[in-house]
Order: C-alpha cells, then sequence, then structure tokens
C-alpha cells in the first residue's frame, strides 16, 4: 500500500499502487536532491513517476516476481554503503529491456583463463603476475581476443569496485580469492620447492573461476571495471586492498559495525519466502562447511596413501634385493614398480580430489556468506525506510506543535522538512522493495547455477574415479603373470 | 612345487603358508572362536588316524595362554635344537573395535539413528576383520607342528590337543616368565655371536648373511604395509562422512536436485564399502603375510644363533681339552664332553641345513600364493568400483 495512505493524507485508496503518484500529485514529488543523499547519485534521470516507461518502479513494486524473467531492472543506486575505495563516478542509464532479453538470449560465449605465473622483483617486495586472456564474440568487448597482464591486487581491486556498487542493491557478487600471507611469503622468498609451486597453481586456479563467475552474472559482465579489467593494458593500482592500509582497516571496522547492527535489527518479516530461504542458507552454510572439510580430510588422507605407497614400493624393491630366490626376488621387484606407478595414480587422483571438488566446495562456502550478505543488505535497507519513517513522524509532531505556537518562519522550515523526509520514506521503501526483487532473482539465478555446477563437477569427479580403477586394473592385470611366474 | 599350491586354490585354505593340512593323518583346523570380554576361546577342531590318539576325531577349546605355553616347552627342548621353531601367534588384539565401542557408546545420544546403526555395522565388520586374523594366525601355528615329522610327535602337543581339561595349572608361573624375558635379552646380545664367529660351512655363511639382511628388510616392509593399509581405511572413512554430508544437504533440498544428491550420498557410501574391502583384503593378503614371515625368519635366526652357541661350546671344548692334557688332569672328561660338543654340532648342522632349505621352499610358495590372491582381489574389487562408478554416471547424466 502507498505510503500517502498509509499515513492517511490522502484519501483517494487504489488496489495496489497508489494513483496520486502516478498522476503526479504533488505529495510525493521529488527533487533531485532529495532523492540524491550523496555525491555518488549515478542515475542522471529523475526518480520521479514515467507514465510511459515500462520500468516504471512503482508499476512493479508489488507484482510477483517471477523467477526466470529476464528483466532488467535499471541500475539506479542511491546512497552507496560506506565504500572507501574511490568509485569512479559511472553513469549507468537505465537500459531498456528488449536489448538485454537479446543478449541473454545469445548463447553466453566468452572464455577467459588465467595463465603463465610469473615472479616479479624480489624479496618481500615481489609479486606474481598473471596472464589473463579473454576470447568472446561479444559485443561489448572492443576485440574478440585480449590479452593483459594482472596481480593479484588486481583482483582483490575489482571485487572490491563491484561489491561496493551493487552489493546493496541485493546483487550476489562473487567474492575474490582469499589472501594468504604465508603462501606468498614463501613465494616472494624465492623457493622454488613444490609447496610454493602448488600454491601458486592453486592460486591461479582460484582466480580464473572467480573470473569466470563474475562475468557469468549477467549485470556485472557488462560493467565497465569489469572491462577495463579484462581489456585494458594498464590498471591503476589497487593500493587500498591491502590488509594494513587505512582504507583495510576502515573496511574492517565498518564490518564489526554491520555486525553489531545485525544483531540490533529486529526485523519485522511480512514475506515468508525470505525467511524461508534465510532458514534455507543458514542451513546450507552448516552442511557445506561439513562437506568441505570431509572433502579436505580425504585430499589429506589420499595424498597420504599415495606417500605411504611409495614408502612401501621403496621397501619391496629392497626387499626384493634381499631374497635369494630369484623367482620371488624379481616378483618382489615388478611388486615394487607396480606400487610406484599405483602411488602415482593416487597423486593424481588426489589432485581432482582438490581442484574439482574440494575447492568448488570452498567457493560455494564464500558465495553463501556473499548471499547471506545480501539479506544483511535488505534488512539494512528496511532499517533505513524504518528509521526514515520514524523521523517523518517527528517532523510531523514538530510541525503540529510549531502550529499551534505560532511561528510562521520556522513553520516553513518545518514543512519543508517533512516534505524532505517524506520523500527519503518513499526511497527507502522503493528501495526496499528493488532490493527484494532483486535478491528473488539473484537467488532464482545462484541456486540454479548451484545445481548446474555440481552435476556437472560431480560426474567429472565420478569419470576421474573411473580412470583410477581402469588404471589400477591395467598394472595388476599386467603383475598377474609375473606373481604366478614364482616357481 | 605347484602342484601344492594348486590344490590349495581349490580348498579353502586361511592359512598364509602352504596347504599344511595335506597329511590326513592329522588335521587340525579351528572353526570357531567365542570372544569373551579379555579372552578369546578357540576350538580346536581335529581329525587324525594316528594310533597315538585316543579318538579319531574331537574338539577342544583352548585360550591364547595355553598356544604360548606350548610354543614356549617347544622352545626350551633341547631335542628340538636344530629345527626351526614356528612362531608364536601374537596376542589376539581387539584394541581398536574396543576403542570404537567406547566411543560409539559415548556418542550415542548425539547421533542419529541411521549414524549409530551405521558406526554399529563398521564396528562389527572392523571386529570381524581382527577375529579373522587371529584365528589364521593360531591355526597356522598347530599346522605348522602338526606336518612337521618331529614336532607331531611332541608329548606336550598332544597333551594341549587332548587335554580334556583346563591346562592354566601346566601354564608358566611368573618366574618362568622372567626367566623368558632373560633369555631374550641375553639372545640379542648373542646375535653379535653369529655372525662374529667364523663360519666354515659355505652354506651357513650364505644363510647367515642372507638371514640377517633379510629380517631387517622384511621388518620394514612389514611396518610400510601397515601404514599403507591405514591411509586405505582412512580415505574408506572419509567416503563414509562424505556420503553422511551429502545427506544432510539432500534432507533440505525439496527438488529433483535432492533425488540426485540422494543418488551420489549412495554412490559414496558404496565406494567407502569397496575401498575397505580392498584395505583388509590387503591387509590379510600382504601385510600379514609379511608379518608372519618377519616372525618366520626371526625363528630361523634363533636357529642359526643356537648352532652358534653350539659351534663356540665345541670350540671351547677343545681348549679345555687342550688344557686338560697340557695338565694331565681330567683327560677323559674333556674327550667325552668335547665328542658329545661334536655331535650335537653334527646333529644341529645336519637338521638345520634341512630346516632351512625347506623353510626356503615354504616361504616362496607363501608368497606367490598371497600375492597371487591379493592380485586377483585387487583386480576384483577395482572392476566392481569401476561398473559401480560407471552405472552411476549413466544414472545421474540420465536426471
Amino acid at each position: 500500500v502507498c505510503a500517502c495512505v498509509r499515513e492517511s493524507v490522502c484519501e483517494r485508496e487504489r488496489e495496489s499502487v497508489c494513483e496520486c503518484v502516478r498522476e503526479g500529485v504533488l505529495f510525493l514529488s521529488q527533487s533531485p536532491e532529495a532523492a540524491c543523499l550523496s555525491a555518488e547519485d549515478i542515475s542522471p534521470s529523475s526518480n520521479g513517476p514515467r507514465d510511459d516507461d515500462p520500468d516504471d518502479l512503482f508499476a512493479e513494486a508489488t507484482e510477483e516476481v517471477s523467477l526466470d524473467s529476464p528483466e532488467r531492472q535499471p541500475i539506479l543506486s542511491d546512497g552507496p554503503s560506506p565504500a572507501i575505495t574511490p568509485v569512479t563516478p559511472v553513469m549507468i542509464s537505465p537500459r531498456v529491456d528488449d536489448e538485454d532479453e537479446e543478449e541473454n538470449r545469445d548463447t553466453f560465449d566468452i572464455q577467459i583463463s588465467v595463465s603463465d605465473p610469473e615472479k616479479v622483483g624480489d624479496g618481500m617486495n615481489a609479486y606474481m603476475v598473471y596472464k589473463v586472456t579473454t576470447k568472446t564474440s561479444l559485443s561489448i568487448f572492443s576485440r574478440d581476443e585480449v590479452c593483459v597482464k594482472r596481480r593479484f591486487s588486481d583482483f582483490l581491486g575489482l571485487y572490491s569496485k563491484l561489491a561496493s556498487k551493487y552489493m546493496h542493491m541485493g546483487y550476489i557478487v562473487p567474492p575474490a580469492p582469499e589472501k594468504s600471507i604465508v603462501g606468498m611469503t614463501k613465494v616472494k622468498v624465492g623457493k622454488e620447492d613444490l609447496s610454493s609451486v602448488e600454491f601458486v597453481e592453486k592460486r591461479r586456479s582460484a582466480l580464473e573461476r572467480y573470473l569466470l563467475r563474475t562475468v557469468k552474472h549477467p549485470a556485472l559482465l557488462k560493467d565497465p571495471d569489469v572491462l577495463q579489467f579484462l581489456e585494458s593494458s594498464e590498471l591503476p593500482r589497487a593500493v587500498s586492498t591491502q590488509a594494513l592500509s587505512g582504507a583495510g582497516i576502515l573496511r574492517m571496522v565498518n564490518k564489526a559495525a554491520d555486525a553489531v547492527n545485525k544483531m540490533t535489527i529486529k526485523m519485522n518479516e511480512s514475506d515468508a519466502w525470505f525467511e524461508e530461504k534465510q532458514q534455507q542458507f543458514e542451513n546450507l552454510d552448516v552442511q557445506l562447511r561439513k562437506l568441505h572439510a570431509s572433502v579436505e580430510s580425504l585430499v589429506c588422507h589420499r595424498k597420504e596413501l599415495s606417500v605411504n605407497t611409495a614408502s612401501f614400493a621403496k621397501s619391496a624393491a629392497m626387499l626384493g634385493n634381499s631374497e635369494d630366490h630369484t623367482a620371488l626376488s624379481r616378483a618382489l621387484s615388478q611388486l615394487a614398480e607396480v606400487e610406484e606407478k599405483i602411488d602415482q595414480l593416487h597423486q593424481d587422483q588426489s589432485y581432482a580430489d582438490f581442484y574439482l571438488i574440494s575447492e568448488l566446495l570452498g567457493d560455494y562456502v564464500r558465495l553463501i556468506t556473499a548471499v547471506k550478505g545480501v539479506f544483511d543488505q535488505r534488512m539494512k535497507a528496511w532499517a533505513k525506510w524504518q528509521d526514515a519513517q520514524v523521523m517523518l513522524q517527528r517532523k510531523r509532531e514538530a510541525e503540529a506543535k510549531l502550529q499551534y505556537a505560532n511561528k510562521p518562519d520556522k513553520l516553513q522550515q518545518a514543512t519543508d522538512e517533512i516534505r524532505e523526509w517524506e520523500g527519503k520514506v518513499q526511497q527507502g521503501e522503493r528501495d526496499f522493495e528493488q532490493i527484494s526483487k532483486n535478491i528473488r532473482r539473484e537467488v532464482g539465478r545462484f541456486e540454479k547455477d548451484r545445481v548446474k555446477d555440481f552435476r556437472v563437477v560431480i560426474i567429472k569427479y565420478l569419470e576421474s574415479l573411473v580412470h583410477t580403477q581402469q588404471q589400477l586394473i591395467k598394472y595388476w592385470e599386467a603383475f598377474l603373470p609375473e606373481a604366478k611366474a614364482i616357481a | 612345487m605347484t602342484s601344492i599350491s594348486e590344490d590349495s586354490d581349490k580348498e579353502k585354505v586361511r592359512s598364509v603358508s602352504v596347504d599344511l593340512n595335506n597329511d590326513a593323518s592329522l588335521v587340525i583346523d579351528i572353526p570357531d572362536a567365542l570372544c569373551e570380554r579379555d579372552k578369546v576361546k578357540f576350538t580346536i577342531h581335529i581329525k587324525t588316524t594316528l594310533s597315538s590318539f585316543q579318538k579319531s576325531e574331537f574338539s577342544v577349546p583352548r585360550q591364547h595362554e595355553d598356544f604360548i605355553w606350548l610354543h614356549d616347552t617347544i622352545v626350551e627342548t633341547e631335542e628340538y635344537a636344530g629345527l626351526i621353531i614356528p612362531p608364536a601367534p601374537p596376542k589376539p588384539d581387539f584394541e581398536g573395535p574396543r576403542e570404537k565401542m567406547h566411543k560409539l557408546g559415548e556418542g550415542e545420544s548425539s547421533m542419529t539413528k541411521e549414524e549409530y546403526a551405521k558406526m554399529k555395522q563398521e564396528l562389527e565388520a572392523e571386529y570381524l576383520a581382527v577375529f579373522k586374523k587371529t584365528v589364521q594366525v593360531h591355526e597356522v601355528f598347530l599346522q605348522r607342528l602338526s606336518s612337521h615329522p618331529m614336532f607331531r610327535k611332541d608329548r606336550n602337543f598332544q597333551i594341549f590337543l587332548e587335554y580334556d581339561q583346563d591346562l592354566t595349572v601346566r601354564r608358566k608361573n611368573a618366574k618362568e616368565m622372567f626367566g623368558g624375558f632373560f633369555k631374550n635379552m641375553v639372545k640379542s646380545a648373542d646375535e653379535v655371536l653369529i655372525s662374529g664367529v667364523k663360519e666354515v660351512d659355505e652354506f651357513f655363511e650364505q644363510e647367515k648373511i642372507f638371514l640377517l639382511d633379510y629380517s631387517s628388510k622384511i621388518k620394514d616392509a612389514t611396518a610400510k604395509a601397515e601404514k599403507m593399509t591405514r591411509s586405505h581405511k582412512n580415505v574408506a572413512d572419509d567416503y563414509n562422512h562424505i556420503s553422511g554430508a551429502m545427506n544432510s544437504i539432500a534432507a533440505d533440498n525439496n527438488t529433483a536436485f535432492k533425488k540426485h544428491l540422494e543418488k551420489c550420498a549412495e554412490v559414496f557410501e558404496k565406494l567407502r564399502k569397496l575401498e575397505d574391502r580392498v584395505a583388509s583384503d590387503q591387509e590379510l593378503k600382504l601385510t600379514e603375510l609379511l608379518r608372519y614371515y618377519t616372525r618366520d625368519i626371526q625363528a630361523a635366526k634363533d636357529l642359526l644363533y643356537r648352532r652358534a652357541r653350539a659351534l663356540a661350546d665345541y670350540e671351547n671344548s677343545n681348549k679345555t681339552l687342550d688344557k686338560a692334557r697340557l695338565k694331565g688332569k681330567d683327560i677323559a672328561q674333556a674327550e667325552e664332553n668335547q665328542k658329545q660338543c661334536l655331535r650335537k654340532f653334527d646333529k644341529l648342522s645336519e637338521s638345520g641345513k634341512k630346516e632351512l632349505t625347506s623353510f626356503k621352499a615354504r616361504r616362496v610358495v607363501a608368497f606367490r600364493k598371497n600375492l597371487i590372491e591379493m592380485t586377483e582381489l585387487e583386480i576384483k574389487h577395482a572392476k566392481n568400483s569401476m561398473s559401480l562408478l560407471q552405472g552411476s554416471i549413466e544414472i545421474l547424466n540420465s536426471n
């Protein structure tokens, strides 16, 4: 129900949307200043009602959003959440739906690979540079194949920008891979051992998955920062991503503040869908973590199995050497060879365990955190709206008092303030409904992707297990005649 | 040699060694065993055509401690110094299952019904595996004795088999046990003796070099095989947890995806069973084989030690005789002593040679049999895994 009806100022009660607004009644008209609360207002167009615009927000405010609809909502932002990194003010104009639908129906034709890690510099100032190659036929890209060099902090910077732009609107922004001080220090110090090679490979793979997931999101794919990241040869260094920078510390403070707020906001959930989904994601979070932990344990034990098999192979070889019966000695040496091949098999399988399943689960654990974050954003939007209503009420009371006190100049100010806060209430409600709508769509997309990802990965994984078993059969069948030949 | 193992392949023989029941005149097996708390009671079943026994077919219950008593009496019998004495079976070790049972009891309240039932099943399987192992090893010990021309006639062996009451009275008391410990300590010092003594006989020289080296290598191989088996079991455990975690995610889903997840959970559960089977078969055929022969090699080394001891005694007796001749006193006594030592040494050398030769033959056949069986089982399990996985992939793809 429209805010003006709720406040019992307007007598015209309509079914879903207040026609006062549609007809441009002054009551809820807004000036650009009232709508923009920060310097980072993005939309050049006004927030006022537009009859002929199919994207009339009010028209759709109470419609049931189907999860399959490819509708695009104009990306309007009012008052972004406290973003520390200076975001280049980008003009995003509301797009027409048709264009977006067409691009959606195109096959998702973009391939991104992250490769060729190279160490630059040395000592503690060293860093790794990765080659990012984008191959695509999509028109938003300037060329169909681009190669750029990026370092880890560039990826973090990209995420930071996207999060500050989209998260408060309810978009699930894929999180970037985590920092690792220990891992990186080893690489910096120049140890060319297996663990640093593995670390770099793990990170390279994670960065690749991160980019693919980011561009899979239809809105993020078109984001100028993403395009710039993928295409431009020079990228301004994202300094504020460092953990110990001023920006980093501010980020931590804000995170803490958010956590406190979350506990104090007691939201009146009127929408059962949100309550259900939130509970579902809480449960899924716990269960995925458990599954992830079990898979990590499998990776570890499989590596151990490989090591122990190799160790047994050596021991069997020594035993074969010591054995004085010729045929048995030969068979034992061959057993040692078989076990050596098998230990390599186990090692390969453990890589499959890790890269196919464990890392994917890790990604999803972090994604779920992002999803939960988006629900929190909705709560914040709701709280803001409620706060605005409280303020409005106070202003109205103040005005009423002033009316009795008969102070005409102060009265005008009061009336102005009322108008200002009415606008804020209206904006708050709009934002709340917008974010709710976005979240419904995002969650739908997330769940579809999750199911698809899992199905694909589990098949790949089972196929890797099949391959291992096939090799085992081969090796043992080759050994059997050797065992039988002992005479 | 090959014919023996072929026969044993057809029969259902569980021994790690060669088929030791090929002589129908005295057939021993352990068809049953009962586990009561700390004690395991084995039911020994004997079938014999020998007149030295009162009945031709009978059974008798025996405890592990009875086996140890029998082994020790045989070791202490001077007459058998020239023989490889079958190693004593190790004490039944139910520590693993017992720990699990404890955990099960403690965690009963915090587990779901399915988890509890599953854990109980696992526990029973582990229990059964330990059980099978210990029965096998006790059985082989008796069969080694029954198939050896000298041991089978041993009086104490007959008592062990026939005495229809508890053998506790005849078992070692604490004092004797300490004597055993002491003897073992002295023995290890005497390993130096074995390597130190100048060997005249080429055969024994070779055997000495071989046994000393082989003994350390097989001990190492046993330890590494044990670690490998344990890793397999850990992997199986992980499959179990993964299956459980998938099931709990599936429980929350209400879509077609739920069926998909449940199917995946099922696959992991089956994989776990297969991996468990691989681990236990590997343990039974490979690790147990190595364990057994580590003990047998030690028994062979003991034979060498006794012979080396006898040689040292003979050399000492020579010195004593020379001294007596010089002094002109107790010459006859010294001569007699020397003759005895020589006789003993010769006897040990002669039977030792026979024993060590047949030991090698026995070892080769046992390794062959177990390596073949292990390989065939590995192939079988891998094929089963493959068909399980391929079938599941098909089902999941068609969903």
